[in-house]
């Protein structure tokens, strides 16, 4: 069965449509005194304000290599993520740690270990795959940079944001 | 000295202060246009709660010269097929009429016993209808000349709207000037200085035998408000003339409700779709600047042109003559601000809506408003 739309009865007043238009102006003049009086939440001044205190503990930023408190480099260039990167963001060139070195037994260091961030998808399976704990994604979301090589983030650049991190497994030290 | 005297003869005393105050009106006018840009965007933001330009300058009160410097900068583009001379025409013919309206309308009393107003015409409100409906010509030439659908359209669009509107605009005035009896702009504000404003009629006269006072440099003078029966009977006639006036106005500036033109969301900007640089930026300041005149031109007719109660005019010393400039342009900022907060709360009329509402409603009430007033005019005489 068809349903039958009541159509409303409008008054002479209502079809002149003075009230609907008055009630329009009135209620654009509220926003606006509303916010001349400051009462408005209004969005986020971006670059000034930032989300940064609000972001949550698991948040996919930028990847990052980290040092432990040995000052050791965690990256034993196993390739790993090189090979799960989805968009293949990640080049690692590695190479031979010298005989001197305390850390020889770990054989391997990246030479190079690039990760263009034009490419990068923030999905985090390196830091999944990473059997090291060596390559993390942190909070850094503003990426940004006015060449293209200036997006590719080199050794020295995911070191600079990854800093340090405390707490990680050992399993190259003495005795273990 | 000689040379003083050279510049007090009357006709080149008349031809320099014309020149200073044609100049000074443009600068005033051209800076208003790109305030009224300003406010345009921060009228709109505030009304959709939004914050608007505040990056260049305090308020982002120096976001006209950044948008001016941008305009300027860009490559002025013109595309393949367009015919050249009238595309590079129509943005001035759009600009001109806007500008040339400026030139009757008294925005203030006197300075120095120079009447403020550039070109004091007798036929004052004509020149203002004549003038202002050739800006038509400059988007009509912009939408076909640039060889585009939308711009067309715009054009097209443009052309029928102003055969909706002219019609209500010219008619619903005509009370004004049988209860005057007069075009000239400047006798109609004299007349509302003494009998009341046209949406106001309630008058602040100073009585000849009034004394006046001198503190410091300001000259200030008694007043003795007037009411009476009669120019509360003409009020009604003048509130649906200036209803229907205003409204024809908002067809005539091309504004929300009736930017059918332009309308962004339908046609990509309408006529000014293939314009780039300061082709464009004319467009735009022609559009402004049309909204300022015509807003003068509402302020001048209806709400007293530079008249504000208990303020004397120019003659009672220049501070008042400045004052009643500052008061006309108030008053037209006032008028502006109602044309942006109209643009942000009514949607678009279709140009069939519009043709039928001028057509069928504001032309019978603005012929109906003729014979009303003549029949009020008539019953008060006899």
């Amino acid at each position: 069965m068809a349903t039958v739309v009541q159509r409303p009865k409008l008054s002479l007043l209502e079809r002149s449509y003075f009230p609907a238009l008055l009630g329009g102006l009135w209620i654009t003049i509220k926003h606006f005194f509303k916010m001349m009086a400051g009462r408005t939440h209004v969005t986020m001044q971006y670059p000034e304000q930032r989300w940064d205190s609000a972001m949550p503990e698991w948040y996919r930023g930028a990847p990052t290599l980290v040092k432990d408190e040995h000052n050791r480099e965690r990256c034993v260039a196993c390739q790993l993520c090189e090979f799960i990167c989805p968009p293949r963001a990640i080049t690692i060139k590695p190479g031979e740690l010298p005989g001197d070195s305390v850390w020889v037994k770990v054989e391997k260091y990246p030479e190079k270990f690039d990760i263009d961030m034009i490419r990068c998808i923030y999905c985090g399976l390196c830091e999944e795959v990473c059997p090291e704990q060596a390559i993390f994604l942190r909070k850094d979301y503003s990426i940004t940079g006015l060449t293209r090589a200036e997006m590719v983030h080199d050794k020295a650049k995911l070191y600079e944001l990854g800093g340090v991190m405390d707490g990680l497994v050992h399993k190259w030290n003495e005795k273990k | 000295m000689p040379s003083l005297d050279l510049f007090l003869q009357p006709e080149i005393f008349l031809v320099w202060t014309s020149v200073l105050k044609t100049s000074v009106i443009l600068g005033i006018v051209l800076t208003m246009v790109a305030y009224s840009v300003w406010a345009e965007r921060k009228v709109s933001a505030f009304i959709q709660d939004r914050v608007g330009p505040n990056r260049v300058g305090w308020a982002g009160l120096i976001q006209p010269v950044a948008d001016g410097v941008k305009l300027l900068l860009k490559e002025n583009f013109v595309p393949a097929g367009v015919n050249k001379l009238y595309f590079s025409l129509a943005p001035s013919l759009a600009m001109i009429p806007a500008i040339l309206v400026l030139a009757v309308l008294p925005f203030g009393s006197s300075l120095f016993n120079v009447p403020m107003v550039i070109a004091d015409l007798n036929v004052g409100v004509l020149w203002v209808f004549a003038v202002s409906s050739l800006g038509v010509y400059g988007i009509v030439l912009a939408g076909w000349s640039s060889n585009s659908k939308y711009p067309f359209l715009g054009g097209i669009r443009s052309s029928s709207q102003m055969i909706s509107y002219e019609l209500a605009l010219g008619l619903s005035v005509i009370p004004v000037f049988m209860i005057t009896g007069t075009l000239n702009l400047g006798e109609i504000v004299r007349y509302q200085v003494e009998n009341g404003w046209m949406v106001f009629p309630v008058w602040f006269t100073s009585p000849p035998e009034a004394a006046s006072t001198t503190i410091g440099f300001l000259e200030t003078i008694k007043f003795s408000v007037g009411m009476s029966t009669e120019k509360m009977l003409l009020w009604i006639p003048m509130m649906i003339s200036f209803v229907v006036f205003m409204i024809a106005m908002f067809a005539e500036t091309n504004r929300v409700p009736f930017d059918l033109p332009e309308a962004e969301q339908e046609l990509v900007g309408g006529y000014h779709t293939e314009y780039s640089s300061m082709r464009f930026a004319l467009f735009f300041l022609g559009e402004y600047a049309a909204m300022i005149a015509g807003a003068g031109v509402i302020v001048t007719l209806f709400l007293g042109g530079w008249s504000l109660p208990f303020v004397p005019d120019g003659s009672h010393g220049w501070f008042w003559g400045l004052f009643n400039i500052g008061t006309f342009f108030a008053k037209v900022a006032a008028i502006i601000f109602f044309f942006l907060w109209v643009r942000w709360t009514l949607p678009r009329f279709r140009f069939d809506q519009l043709m039928k509402l001028g057509w069928y409603v504001f032309f019978e009430v603005a012929l109906a408003n003729i014979f009303i007033t003549a029949g009020i005019l008539a019953y008060l005489k006899s």
